[in-house]
């Protein structure tokens, strides 16, 4: 029978499967194509691959894992600003009978892959991709722990956006939103593969997070320069520790609850469904106690950028390390005690919300100290208006309203009228916009020019912020009105007329921030054309305070010739005012791990595991997981992971150096 | 390594002059235990689960029915037997004598492949009499714990055979032992999880 080895060999992938009915697609995916058969076009003609592979797909240097990092963030940022802004064209026009340009089955599939791609493949990216290229060096070391691990981690993480890309064009995603409760995620009501891209991206993405967090705690921990205690820590990589400490103790949860759903779906267990003892509102605890210590993880790196930058560019210390430190860690702790606030409607009870709308408002307290430190680093400094700082600037000011209407949304009685509303829409995205998005920006004009030698422009800089700031106000503000007025959140079209004002003010908006997004880019690309204009040749652009500033920008692969030894905080303006020389002579070989391409092999099949485990395609999902584990095993039988930078080498990156800054004068 | 701390009068030191070598492999240990209690979180989620839900029986066939109590002890046995095993494997491995390190881990894996064996044979007459994982939110929770401990030890096993083969090709080089070492704390890790499933799950469900 043809048809049993067309569904052996296939799985429930058919023609059928390409979503060819929806114009939008279609053209998305002509345009996605054609763009990326220019780019491989382009690759191939330049002969860019064999640089690509050597110097940056296998590489474990941290600084380009990093940087491969921040350009899966912003990719994926592209992807999911599209979702939002297609949300906001939709719902400005679904009026008076009209029904908007997005069917149901579309605009459903929207919504979720908005908040899945932006938290984990927008996000999560961007904030790893920056501890990872500066925490190594500002503690003054020479790599992570693990810099195979690290590389591995980022193509599991690359994995997880192919399967979710994957299903714009091949099947659907899941119509459930982002977390997607059983039982609509179920097999009975959501039957096609949407639900499946969904645990298998996350499955795959979530390894490679997982990882990551282990070994920056393992960087932390034990790779630290001679003399940085954990008190003299900078802020960046204090807050750096407390968010993988939390991605640690954190992400199994997910990986479990996910896996529970999975087993649900494929060998029909019973463990959210409604019959056979099943049950839903498991799941809904489980998946927000992964949950709401994720959206710390998101913050809390952000909250470490606004303290370098306020104290860099308010040429002063930072107001109350100490109490900074602690908040850091209090604000840890606590996130572990408020999950339940996310469902305070679903039938706890008084007792167990009042529980945890108290520990949600008391997280405001060590947040409400960070803010109060800053504004004090800042009170009689010498502040410089550069990019960086106006980001945060803009941060404290929107951050706060934010935390202001999540601290209104705590008190249950409260939440009973604003549950599921766009209150709540606006309330998250006020402090992810406000402080995880601003804060991405601040860090990335503030480090950009480290990694690569010269600064952003500072005027197309000014163009995407003011139109990020005001677009932003202008894009959720109003959905504080409507979810005030009680309008619910993930509706398609609209009876009653006089909200559309509100609708078209918020679209207004969300155009202002792809203003912004695309200022941002033309930054990136005028800054490259001007990049002689714009170097800064001395490492340190900013008058740093921090070990990142003592050497060279773009650092070498070694990061530091000799590895420094910290007498304070602050350890590089320490060093500048104790009259810090920098060594001419003496060098030795560095120990440096090396390059591999076994990384991105294993994320390779992993991919292939999960695309072969969503269409049902056991042959392929069998060959590709022994595959896995061969790979993985023959990894083991290499005990030659490193080599010697010679001496000579050294010294010559070093000549060149000084040749550089004697340059300056 | 250096003098850190400068003294009135001296010049500050600024850096090493020697380069500062982390000791390969120095964070191993650490990062080994970071992993093992992310995996530790995945049990408790799934122990989680099973307190929740290990009561539902849906009208289908509960502990008493199914459990005996018998095997199950014999089952600990072959298990902690093999962390026993193991532990020898490790003292062997610290008098360097390879031939004996190789034998005892070879009992570990018999053990464990005993306990894995017993395992399937008591799924098998359980899934036979009708008591499936789908049958019950109680036995799916049942069959995802236990067999998630079960599939943590087949993979310890492809683990140990690998490192069998390691050791016989390069001896009980510092790798080796730092990767003996590693799956030392696995083995003992996933026979701690056992008593708790033991107690947990086959204990007090035969009070219930």
């Amino acid at each position: 029978m043809p048809d049993t080895l067309t569904r052996f060999i296939f799985g429930r992938l058919t023609l059928e499967s390409l979503p060819l009915h929806e114009p939008i697609v279609v053209a998305t995916f002509i345009a996605v194509a054609l763009g990326g058969i220019a780019l491989l076009g382009a690759i191939t003609y330049f002969k860019l691959w064999t640089y690509l592979w050597r110097e940056w797909f296998t590489s474990v240097d941290h600084k380009k894992i990093g940087i491969m990092y921040m350009v899966l963030g912003l990719v994926m940022l592209l992807r999911g600003f599209s979702d939002a802004i297609m949300m906001r064209l939709q719902q400005a026009i679904a009026f008076n009978g009209s029904e908007g340009y997005l069917n149901s089955h579309h605009y459903d599939q929207i919504f979720t892959a908005h908040g899945v791609i932006m938290i984990f493949f927008v996000a999560m990216p961007f904030v790893t991709g920056l501890m990872n290229f500066v925490v190594p060096l500002q503690i003054g070391a020479r790599d992570v722990s693990f810099p195979f691990l690290n590389n591995f981690s980022f193509w599991m993480t690359v994995g997880g956006a192919v399967l979710v890309m994957a299903s714009l064009f091949v099947g659907e995603f899941a119509r459930t939103g982002w977390l997607a409760y059983p039982p609509l995620s179920g097999i009975g009501y959501s039957p096609d593969v949407g639900v499946d891209y969904y645990i298998w991206a996350l499955q795959v993405a979530g390894v490679g997070t997982t990882l990551s967090g282990i070994n920056l705690i393992c960087t932390i921990i034990k790779m630290r320069a001679p003399g940085m205690t954990m008190m003299r820590m900078p802020v960046f990589t204090w807050t750096s520790l407390c968010t993988n400490v939390l991605i640690v103790a954190s992400f199994p949860v997910l990986t479990a609850v996910l896996a529970m759903l999975s087993l649900d779906r494929y060998v029909g267990t019973n463990f959210f469904t409604n019959d056979f003892g099943g049950n839903p509102m498991m799941y809904v605890n489980l998946i927000w106690i992964w949950g709401h210590p994720e959206v710390y993880i998101l913050i809390l790196p952000l909250f470490g950028v606004f303290s370098e930058v306020t104290s860099t560019f308010s040429g002063k210390r930072l107001f109350g390390y100490t109490s900074m430190v602690y908040a850091t860690v209090v604000i840890t702790i606590l996130s572990y005690l408020v999950w339940l606030h996310h469902f305070f409607t679903m039938g706890s009870g008084a007792s167990v919300n009042s529980f945890f709308g108290i520990t949600t408002m008391i997280i405001s307290i060590p947040t409400g100290a960070k803010i109060f430190n800053w504004l004090f680093t800042m009170y009689r400094g010498r502040i410089r208006f550069e990019l960086p700082m106006m980001w945060t600037v803009a941060f404290m000011l929107t951050f706060t309203v934010g935390g202001m209407t999540g601290v209104l949304l705590a008190v249950p009685p409260a939440d009973f009228v604003l549950h599921n509303s766009l209150f709540l829409i606006a309330h998250f995205h006020n402090v992810i916009i406000g402080g995880v998005l601003f804060g991405l920006f601040a860090g990335i004009a503030y480090w950009w020019p480290k990694a690569f030698g010269f600064r952003l422009d500072p005027f197309w800089g000014k163009v995407s912020f003011w139109c990020w700031v005001v677009g932003f106000w202008f894009a959720f503000m109003p959905l504080y009105i409507l979810g005030l007025m009680g309008v619910t959140r993930r509706m398609r079209v609209f009876d009653d007329p006089s909200l559309q004002i509100w609708f078209v003010i918020a679209a207004f908006g969300a155009v202002l921030i792809a203003a912004g997004i695309a200022a941002f880019l033309v930054q990136i690309f005028v800054s490259i054309r001007r990049r002689e204009a714009l170097a800064d040749p001395t490492g340190d652009p900013w008058d740093g305070r921090t070990l990142e500033w003592s050497t060279s920008s773009p650092p070498p692969a070694y990061n530091f010739a000799f590895t420094p030894v910290i007498r304070d905080n602050d350890a590089w303006w320490d060093m500048k005012k104790a009259g810090y020389i920098r060594p001419l002579s003496g060098f030795r070989p560095i120990h440096m791990p090396s390059n591999t391409g076994t990384g991105i092999i294993l994320a390779g099949f992993s991919v292939a595991l999960g695309f072969a485990m969503i269409w049902y395609i056991w042959w392929l999902a069998a060959l590709s997981f022994v595959c896995l584990i061969a790979t993985a095993i023959g990894h083991t039988f290499n005990y030659h992971r490193d080599f010697h930078i010679p001496a000579a080498e050294v010294t010559q990156t070093e000549a060149a150096r000084t040749t550089l800054l004697a340059a300056q004068g | 390594m250096a003098s850190i701390a400068t003294t009135a009068g001296t010049e500050p030191v600024f850096h090493l002059e020697e380069e500062h070598a982390h000791a390969e492999g120095s964070s191993t240990m650490l990062g080994f235990w970071l992993y093992l209690m992310s995996d530790c979180l995945i049990f408790a989620m799934l122990f989680a689960a099973y307190g929740v839900l290990g009561a539902n029986y849906a009208a289908g066939p509960a502990p008493k029915d199914l459990f005996d109590l018998n095997l199950v002890a014999v089952n600990t046995a072959m298990l902690l037997f093999s962390s026993i095993t193991y532990g020898f494997a490790m003292l062997t491995m610290d008098k360097g004598r390879v031939a004996s390190t190789q034998a005892w881990l070879a009992v570990t894996g018999l053990f464990g492949l005993a306990f894995l064996s017993i395992e399937l044979y008591e799924f098998s007459h359980m899934i036979h009499e009708g008591a499936t994982p789908q049958r019950s939110a109680f036995l799916s929770s049942f069959f995802t714990l236990v067999g998630t401990h079960g599939l943590h030890v087949t993979f310890g096993i492809v683990w140990l055979v690998t490192l069998m083969v390691q050791v016989a090709r390069f001896g009980l080089i510092e790798a080796n032992r730092r990767r003996l070492m590693c799956l030392s704390m696995f083995w003992h890790f996933l026979d701690v999880v056992w008593i708790g499933v033991f107690t947990f799950v086959y204990l007090l469900g035969m009070l219930r």
